[in-house]
């Protein structure tokens, strides 16, 4: 970012240290910092993925908005880039390693599949849309999106993390602290979220007594 | 040029008069073979006939008839047509069938695949568990009468789609307002899960056990299903003793998307965009494929100049594969990105050209029952030349020559055991790594489709079975499939490029076609049974990933765990396809 975006012109510094000083806001400099150097999660589930790697390569070089360091490792990672169908059986792992991410962390959706399911949506095996369990704060259209879509997309998520502000952020939220971290969903007779098993029950009961 | 092998037909029927009768009901072949005598035949099939290669085992659900069958599909590695034999067995839950793979070890995952997704078990298998869903899932999906969270109704066009219909969403049909469906009275406190003690179970008894010497603890480790070099969301439960690996057992079905039940539930035109997505860097070829199996069912020729147009995408399908899969090897054995950057330069290249035909980079949806929807403009065609003739033959020689000098990466792949011509038969490996290890099995010239025997070119092969072999192989496959290209530019007519008309609808008479084409990664196959309405009765996908991981264990057992990484890439597994 150029400087005259993120000093604030408002103060009157004395011209002779104006070019050793510079005023901003802390919110500014925080997300000046961290919307130039978010680094993906190196996890490519399926035909996205691909198209995440094109944009990588020389003709598109997502290395130009600093979002070219993959980690394999979601201890590194800033974003999760949700590349591809997500079926029930990955599910678990895709949630684990969304825990395991430090915060500030943000999650987009590349794709139709990712976002709702795309055309597999009503196959046994397919989470229709991550967002059922993950807060998704970009959604990529496309089925695969091009390397552009792509980047136009991530670049809606810097255009995000710009309007953030520290104090009302979730993560430093101690009311919302528990938004951090999403409960493991459990594989059986078919997926089971945790947080819905109120939910399961009833409706199992009110089987019963109709039937 | 060699000349196809015979078509002559073995007549099983009357070497087995009591256990053998042939399939005589309309559009079907082959023979139906008693259950009790099923692994007696399928011996005599193998070492009598000579069918060494077992490429499919599927199961068809008629439940109409109330009955179940498996389909078995064998071909000679020498060439010529395959021969189809079936057993039937009364509908149950679950069916029991014997197994073949005392006879067939490739047959091992497609048995799985089949108790999994349609319940027939197979006596006798030595490691029958789950493949691509969990070990707890309820129900076996692939049965006629089992149904979905999301299931609208039995096929496709759903009348709630109709413009002049109500639309609802799936979503508010299912009582969670989600796509779960729980059996009766299921309390998910109560619940517990598996936790995979068979996959560890199983793990530890196909372990090789030590042989004395130094005491040493046996470690599992689990590779995946998010690791940067295992091709996406595969898992790999490993033994190791030391760095030695004693054991393994892949777990797969990461990204298992339900493609036979939608393929069922779709029309046969619909299906053309799903077979893009199941190897996702050759939609080309699988388009090709599944193309090829309708045509075959439909008994319709194909345009004359959409036959040149499909082979010319098929070849450049192949080439950018072959680019991607060295440049991806690369990267696994550690000369991180820089090769890959290269591969994916002209891989690029090759898009834009698929881009310019059908409109899309990678998921092209371009071939059509008789043809292809779009023709190619002269400007492409130009293109396609210059890309042919100058670009990559120089760009490959370039890339052969920077990376074949190299001593690290020769001392990383010479000698290295992939697998050997017999065992590779055993485990139905197709593809370049059967040709690696000295089989020069090649559909395109061992059971021709389309117009391949119009173009003179050469069946690659290598005789080591070692990792350069398998490496160098797609060097010389690439050059060849530029010799295809380069013919098919120049014999190129014109005309027409579809035999039939547009439709949306096609009439597909009642029967089973087994199309199979040589895809980059090996055999693909396409297994449909069709009742004569507008969905397919039976859809199957005989990916070539998923087979060719039968051989895994064997591969690997004994082998270092730094190689792994090497000898999995040599495979050219790609998840969309392994896992559908």
């Amino acid at each position: 970012m150029e400087n005259e975006k993120l000093s604030l012109p408002n103060y009157n510094i004395p011209e002779d240290i104006q070019n050793v000083v510079a005023i901003t806001t802390l919110d500014r400099l925080y997300n000046w910092g961290r919307r130039s150097s978010v680094w993906p999660l190196m996890f490519g589930l399926a035909c996205c993925a691909i198209e995440m790697i094109a944009a990588q390569t020389a003709r598109y070089d997502m290395a130009r908005f600093g979002m070219e360091v993959m980690r394999p490792t979601p201890r590194q990672a800033d974003m999760m880039l949700v590349s591809g169908t997500v079926t029930k059986k990955m599910l678990p792992s895709i949630v684990r390693l969304y825990n395991q991410m430090p915060e500030p962390k943000y999650v987009v959706a590349m794709g139709a599949c990712a976002s709702s399911g795309g055309p597999f949506k009503e196959g046994y095996n397919v989470v229709a849309g991550i967002d059922k369990f993950l807060p998704v704060d970009v959604y990529i259209p496309g089925c695969p999106p091009t390397p552009q879509a792509l980047i136009a997309g991530l670049i809606k998520l810097q255009e995000k993390i710009d309007k953030q502000s520290i104090k009302t952020v979730r993560w430093y939220d101690k009311n919302k602290a528990d938004s951090n971290y999403v409960p493991m969903p459990i594989l059986g007779p078919d997926l089971i979220d945790v947080r819905r098993n109120e939910e399961y029950k009833k409706a199992a009961a009110t089987k019963e007594s109709a039937s | 040029m060699t000349a196809p092998a015979s078509t002559q037909t073995v007549d099983l029927a009357a070497r087995f008069p009591e256990s053998v009768t042939a399939d005589t009901r309309p559009g079907f072949a082959g023979f139906i073979v008693k259950k009790e005598n099923l692994l007696e035949v399928a011996t005599a099939i193998r070492d009598e006939f000579g069918y060494d290669l077992l490429t499919a085992v599927t199961g068809v659900d008629y439940l109409a008839e109330n009955k179940m069958e498996v389909v078995y599909h064998a071909y000679k590695t020498t060439g010529g047509p395959g021969l189809i034999f079936r057993v039937q067995v009364e509908r149950a839950d679950p069916v029991e069938v014997p197994s073949v793979t005392g006879i067939w070890l490739g047959a091992e995952y497609q048995e799985r695949e089949a108790w999994d997704l349609m319940g027939i078990k197979f006596s006798g298998h030595p490691d029958l568990r789950r493949i691509l869903m969990w070990e707890g899932f309820e129900g076996h999906p692939l049965r006629k009468d089992w149904k979905e969270a999301f299931f609208e109704e039995e096929v496709k066009p759903f009348k709630s789609r109709w413009p002049d219909g109500q639309h609802t969403y799936a979503e508010f049909k299912n009582p969670f307002r989600d796509n779960l469906s729980f059996p009766e009275n299921f309390d998910p406190e109560k619940y517990e899960p598996e936790n995979e003690k068979d996959l560890y179970a199983s793990l530890e008894n196909h372990t090789l056990k030590g042989e004395g010497g130094l005491k040493t603890d046996q470690i599992v480790v689990n590779m995946g299903p998010h690791h940067p070099s295992t091709h996406g969301v595969l898992r790999v439960a490993v033994t190791l003793e030391g760095e030695t690996i004693m054991g393994l057992k892949p777990v797969m079905g990461y990204l298992h998307r339900n493609h036979d039940k939608i393929g069922e539930r779709n029309t046969y035109l619909q299906i053309i965009p799903y077979t893009d997505r199941l190897d996702y860097f050759n939609s080309m070829s699988n388009n090709f494929g599944y193309c090829t199996t309708v045509e075959k069912l439909m008994k319709i020729p194909v345009a004359e100049r959409a036959e040149y147009i499909r082979v010319i995408m098929a070849e450049l399908s192949r080439i950018q594969n072959h680019l991607i899969f060295i440049g991806m090897l690369m990267n696994d054995l550690g000369t991180m990105y820089t090769p890959s950057l290269y591969a994916f330069e002209e891989r690029e290249l090759i898009l834009d050209i698929f881009e310019a035909v059908s409109g899309a980079r990678m998921m092209c949806n371009y071939f059509r029952f008789g043809g292809v929807v779009r023709d190619i403009p002269d400007d492409v065609l130009q293109k396609i030349k210059d890309l042919v003739v100058e670009r990559i033959p120089a760009k490959t020689d370039e890339m052969e020559r920077f990376l074949n000098d190299n001593e690290v990466l020769m001392g990383r792949l010479k000698g290295i055991h992939v697998i050997n011509a017999e065992d590779a038969i055993k485990y139905s490996v197709t593809g370049p790594v059967l040709r690696a290890a000295g089989i020069p099995y090649d559909l395109r010239r061992a059971d021709p489709y389309s117009i391949y025997d119009r173009f003179d070119f050469d069946v690659a092969v290598r005789y080591n079975g070692d990792l350069l072999d398998n490496y160098l192989i797609r060097f010389d496959e690439i050059r060849q499939s530029l010799r295809i290209v380069e013919q098919a530019l120049k014999g190129m007519p014109q005309g027409p490029i579809n035999s039939q008309k547009p439709a949306y609808q096609v009439r597909v008479p009642a029967g089973e076609a087994y199309g199979r084409i040589e895809s980059p990664k090996g055999e693909l196959a396409f297994y449909i049974v069709s009742n004569g309405k507008p969905n397919p009765y039976r859809y199957h996908v005989r990916p070539a990933s998923f087979v060719n991981m039968t051989a895994i264990e064997h591969i690997c057992r004994g082998s270092k765990i730094q190689d792994f990484v090497a000898l999995l890439a040599m495979l050219d597994i790609v998840m969309g396809e392994l896992d559908r």
